[in-house]
């Protein structure tokens, strides 16, 4: 008797090890972590990743800078639009080809659209993982209305290979400003069932505010970006400080909060919805006529260098650095994606809350598991 | 005294918020109009896919037979995972030249990841995209396609 007794005291005191994933829906793909809990305390979370390594970066050195855009879309498929952006951009500022406004201003909308999506389907699923099965339909619904658009023109609803060095592969199709103007109308209508379902509701609030809080000075030494980093008031908005294709020219709010808890990183991507809207609405009636692409050299060879090129994704911000050594492949290409580095804070902020709680965490992080490993 | 009125008021607050997220549900509940589902297999028939739609590689042939195809291997060249395969065979024509014409046009529908950079660089517009898009099979092997048709020839006038 006495031993059982004694046995239980040490099993409370010893930290338990439990595994949450690979295959768990709310990590949302194949994601491992591994969590030491006191009780229901969170002591330590260790992730564990690779489960879905591709060797994106080892393909692109065998494979020439056109061939590179169809792997981007499959690191973060929700961004696929900004990925390819990132990759043209910079094969087109390695080349010093001038890009048409035409072409600036769809791809700005392309990426605005796909922004709205991914927020889109992250308010569905985080609704879901903190128990509310309706926000998923809600979301799904709104965004099969921006994948239409997409499919549409691209032929792809989530793997588009739109942007293609020098332009894009397809004229944006006849209906396209017809089709985006009607769901900009639609969404305006729709988004306050949003805030009705969720952002009001009281069991929502209590599991979100003040849980999970990440301070500025971590935000920026951990290199949190995206919506993520600027919930904690950290100014990272590549499309602010440095402008790339049409961003310039179009006036927009950066979402930021001074809280940085799991509420606030959820708010500044329904914020950004609205952003994104207005940006859409600056641009969808100045698109001018002229051509889709720039004719390229059918095999294009980067000359010797090194070129680097930040874009803002949905979930923060994606960098392409390429060394070329002249020849049609890349010698060396890195993606500093935003996931992977967002992914490294999740032990920091979910020491000393309850299991629970690193589920809503996690889910408001927003992690695409695909572009963690690439 | 004054927890307690919070404490109530907190519970209507609450209760509130539900009843406004039921709001929303109720809507659609009571008007099915707003509905935007689809009942997928059974509307098999009058289910339209955009024009674009990327279904999987096809070479379209013209009712006498005859493809686009002349064996160049562009498509093969720009293919970044080996999906296509292009086998060509050199022919003797009647007036006493050597012609080289395609063989076999194969594409591993299982390994293509529809970047569309055949379709997009094809000199001759041999290849489209099909509005298909039930693949699965049973046997692997039946996704290895051949596209030209058996007997098939090149379209007069296309070099």
């Amino acid at each position: 008797m006495e031993e059982i007794i004694k046995e239980v005291v040490i099993g409370e005191q010893e930290e338990y090890v439990i595994n949450m994933g690979p295959q768990h829906p709310s990590t949302h793909g194949v994601l491992r972590l591994v969590v030491s809990l006191k009780g229901e305390i969170v002591k330590n979370v260790e992730p564990h990743i690779g489960y879905i390594h591709r060797g994106i970066e080892k393909m692109c050195e065998s494979i020439t800078y056109t061939q590179i855009i169809h792997l981007t879309d499959r690191m973060d498929y929700l961004s696929a639009m900004m990925n390819n952006e990132a990759v043209c951009l910079a094969v087109e500022k390695a080349l010093e080809v001038e890009i048409p406004d035409r072409i600036k201003i769809i791809r700005t909308i392309m990426s605005e659209l796909s922004r709205i999506q991914s927020h889109q389907l992250f308010w569905a699923s985080f609704g879901m993982d903190l128990g509310g099965q309706t926000c998923f339909f809600y979301g799904l619904r709104d965004r099969e209305k921006v994948l239409d658009i997409f499919e549409e023109t691209t032929g792809g609803r989530m793997i588009v290979s739109y942007n293609c060095p020098g332009g894009l592969m397809y004229d944006i199709h006849p209906n396209f400003r017809k089709r985006v103007k009607e769901f900009i109308k639609y969404f305006r209508g729709v988004l306050w069932e949003y805030d009705a379902i969720l952002t009001g509701n009281v069991i929502f609030r209590e599991r979100s505010i003040g849980i999970g809080t990440l301070s500025l000075e971590d935000a920026i030494s951990y290199g949190i970006t995206g919506p993520s980093g600027r919930a904690s008031g950290f100014s990272c908005d590549i499309r602010k400080h440095e402008p790339y294709s049409a961003y310039d020219r179009v006036q927009f709010n950066e979402v930021l909060y001074n809280e940085g808890d799991t509420y606030h990183r959820y708010l500044a991507r329904i914020e950004e919805m609205r952003e994104s809207m207005s940006i859409i609405d600056q641009l969808i009636d100045n698109i001018p006529e002229g051509p889709y692409f720039v004719k390229m050299k059918p095999v294009i060879k980067l000359p010797e260098g090194e070129y680097f090129q930040r874009v803002e994704t949905a979930r923060g911000e994606l960098d392409v650095f390429i060394i070329s050594d002249g020849n049609k492949n890349p010698y060396r290409v890195k993606f500093r994606s935003p996931n992977f580095v967002n992914l490294g804070v999740l032990n920091h902020i979910t020491k000393d809350f309850k299991i629970a709680d690193l589920i809503a965490i996690a889910g408001s992080l927003d992690f695409v598991i695909p572009d963690i490993d690439r | 005294m004054n927890s307690i009125i919070q404490y109530f008021k907190e519970i209507t607050q609450g209760v509130g918020s539900l009843l406004r997220g039921m709001q929303v549900t109720n809507r659609y509940f009571f008007s099915p109009g707003k509905i935007v589902t689809q009942k997928y297999p059974d509307n098999r028939k009058d289910l339209v896919m955009f024009e674009r739609f990327k279904g999987e590689v096809v070479m379209p042939h013209n009712e006498k037979n005859e493809h686009k195809c002349t064996g160049c291997g562009i498509c093969e060249i720009n293919c970044p995972n080996g999906t296509i395969e292009v086998i060509s065979k050199t022919i003797i024509t009647e007036d006493g030249k050597k012609k080289r014409i395609i063989d076999k046009h194969i594409y591993r529908l299982g390994m293509c990841t529809f970047c569309a950079l055949c379709v997009k660089t094809c000199p001759s517009n041999a290849l489209a995209f099909s509005q298909e898009f039930e693949h699965a099979v049973f046997n692997r092997a039946l996704l290895i396609k051949t596209l030209n048709k058996p007997g098939s020839q090149l379209m007069k006038g296309v070099e």
